[in-house]
């Protein structure tokens, strides 16, 4: 139980020190960068306290907020996908993860990938509908939205794949 | 009463996300409104010193460039002090007026539509809010928070930007904002379309605002058109800076800053 919750708290400062000190400066073709400090969300233990999973997913994207100058555009989009998660657990993995019983490790890739792509399309929708807050520029909030998820994603599945054995 | 306390223990979970999700909304929109984004900002300690911890660490790859660039400014200043006589200003007040603090940047933006720099000065250098940010090439931006050893600066690349600046060769003047597209190219506004503007024509402050001295560079004429009540310019400005590589700049402490205010909300 210890060994979970202080993963959990490592997780949550590498990630967020991760993403503002060098994920946030990529600027990939002058202005791709991934979002990769979700993966707290994607692999938080799935238990039934979900006030707390809530509260600490809002302090997880406020965080990187208070690095990144953004207001509270990361805490928003970071409550959101923590809010509808079970949701795509339950569509990708199925009912078995009801009974606690699922790890990361032993689901296939497909599910994994449909549940990454899922959670990272809503977040990096609502990120950047608040970021770029402007109705008339919805081509630009797809698009960014588009190229961006890409590659949180592919950052996303290199890392989980890179820690597997550890962490999960 | 009873019911309404148990609908929220059983919604418990949607509560707590609406609360949040609401506080994170509020806190987005206050951002995009001038000057009241103070709530949540880079300059505090925590996030002050880990940015100079990491900054310590890869300021190194920047080295050389950062020698050069210091290298031509010293040039620069060295002929400009060898024919003293040609810039020398007439008024002496007027020089005592302005006082310049290097800093470095902890942190820079330029993708987003809102971006802010972090600069490891602050209170304790007796950097107050409205001072200007500029480099040897032009202008950066416009202190808006400070903590005791951390500043913030709202950056000409920003869309809440504005800044007083005039064409150097005709002397009328505009205010230059910032439409969120290219880091190299802002956007002058309110010159009236009798001025006569040429590509290349030189763009400088104004020197209207307390924040920045005038005849400071700004940048050059890319492109204009005129507006659609074809009344006013829209002028495409290329920045002398490249707000993409921002290492060491020179924040202008106005010292008169204080007096002017008082002035102004007497008048008000």
């Amino acid at each position: 139980m210890n060994n979970t919750v202080l993963n959990t708290v490592l997780r949550f400062i590498g990630l967020v020190l991760l993403q503002v000190i060098i994920c946030s400066n990529i600027n990939f073709l002058g202005y791709l960068n991934p979002y990769i400090y979700i993966i707290f969300i994607f692999l938080y233990p799935i238990s039934n306290n979900r006030l707390l999973f809530i509260f600490l997913s809002f302090l997880l994207g406020l965080s990187v907020d208070l690095f990144l100058d953004s207001g509270g555009v990361h805490a928003t989009a970071s409550v959101a996908i923590a809010y509808v998660r079970p949701l795509f657990l339950k569509f990708s993995f199925g009912a078995a993860y009801e009974y606690q019983a699922i790890k990361f490790s032993n689901t296939t890739f497909s599910q994994r990938l449909i549940y990454f792509i899922s959670l990272i399309v809503i977040h990096h929708a609502l990120l950047f509908s608040l970021v770029i807050f402007d109705q008339n520029e919805a081509l630009l909030i797809i698009k960014q939205t588009f190229y961006s998820s890409i590659f949180t994603l592919i950052i996303c599945l290199l890392l989980t794949s890179l820690f597997s054995k550890k962490e999960l | 009463m009873q019911q309404l306390f148990n609908f929220f223990i059983k919604n418990k979970t949607f509560v707590l996300f609406l609360l949040l999700f609401s506080c994170g909304l509020s806190l987005t929109i206050q951002s995009n409104e001038y000057q009241r984004s103070k709530f949540i900002n880079s300059a505090n300690q925590i996030s002050g010193s880990v940015y100079g911890a990491f900054h310590s660490l890869s300021q190194y790859f920047h080295l050389k460039k950062e020698n050069e660039i210091l290298l031509k400014e010293n040039s620069r200043l060295k002929t400009l002090m060898f024919s003293e006589e040609k810039w020398r200003s007439i008024d002496t007040v007027l020089e005592k007026k302005y006082a310049i603090q290097p800093s470095l940047v902890y942190k820079n933006s330029f993708a987003l539509p809102n971006n802010y720099l972090t600069l490891n000065k602050g209170q304790k250098d007796s950097i107050k809010e409205d001072y200007g940010v500029i480099t040897s090439n032009g202008i950066v931006g416009i202190i808006d928070a400070v903590s005791s050893n951390y500043s913030r600066v709202l950056s000409i690349l920003n869309t809440n930007s504005r800044v007083n600046v005039k064409l150097k060769k005709t002397n009328y003047f505009g205010i230059l904002s910032w439409d969120g597209k290219s880091p190299d190219v802002v956007q002058l506004k309110d010159i009236q379309d009798l001025v006569k503007l040429a590509v290349g024509d030189t763009i400088v402050t104004s020197g209207y605002s307390s924040t920045f001295p005038p005849n400071i560079p700004v940048g050059s004429i890319l492109s204009y058109a005129l507006n659609e009540t074809e009344d006013l310019y829209i002028i495409e400005v290329k920045l002398f800076n490249d707000m993409k590589n921002l290492e060491h700049v020179y924040i202008i402490k106005n010292t008169a800053i204080n007096e002017l205010k008082a002035l102004n909300i007497l008048d008000e």
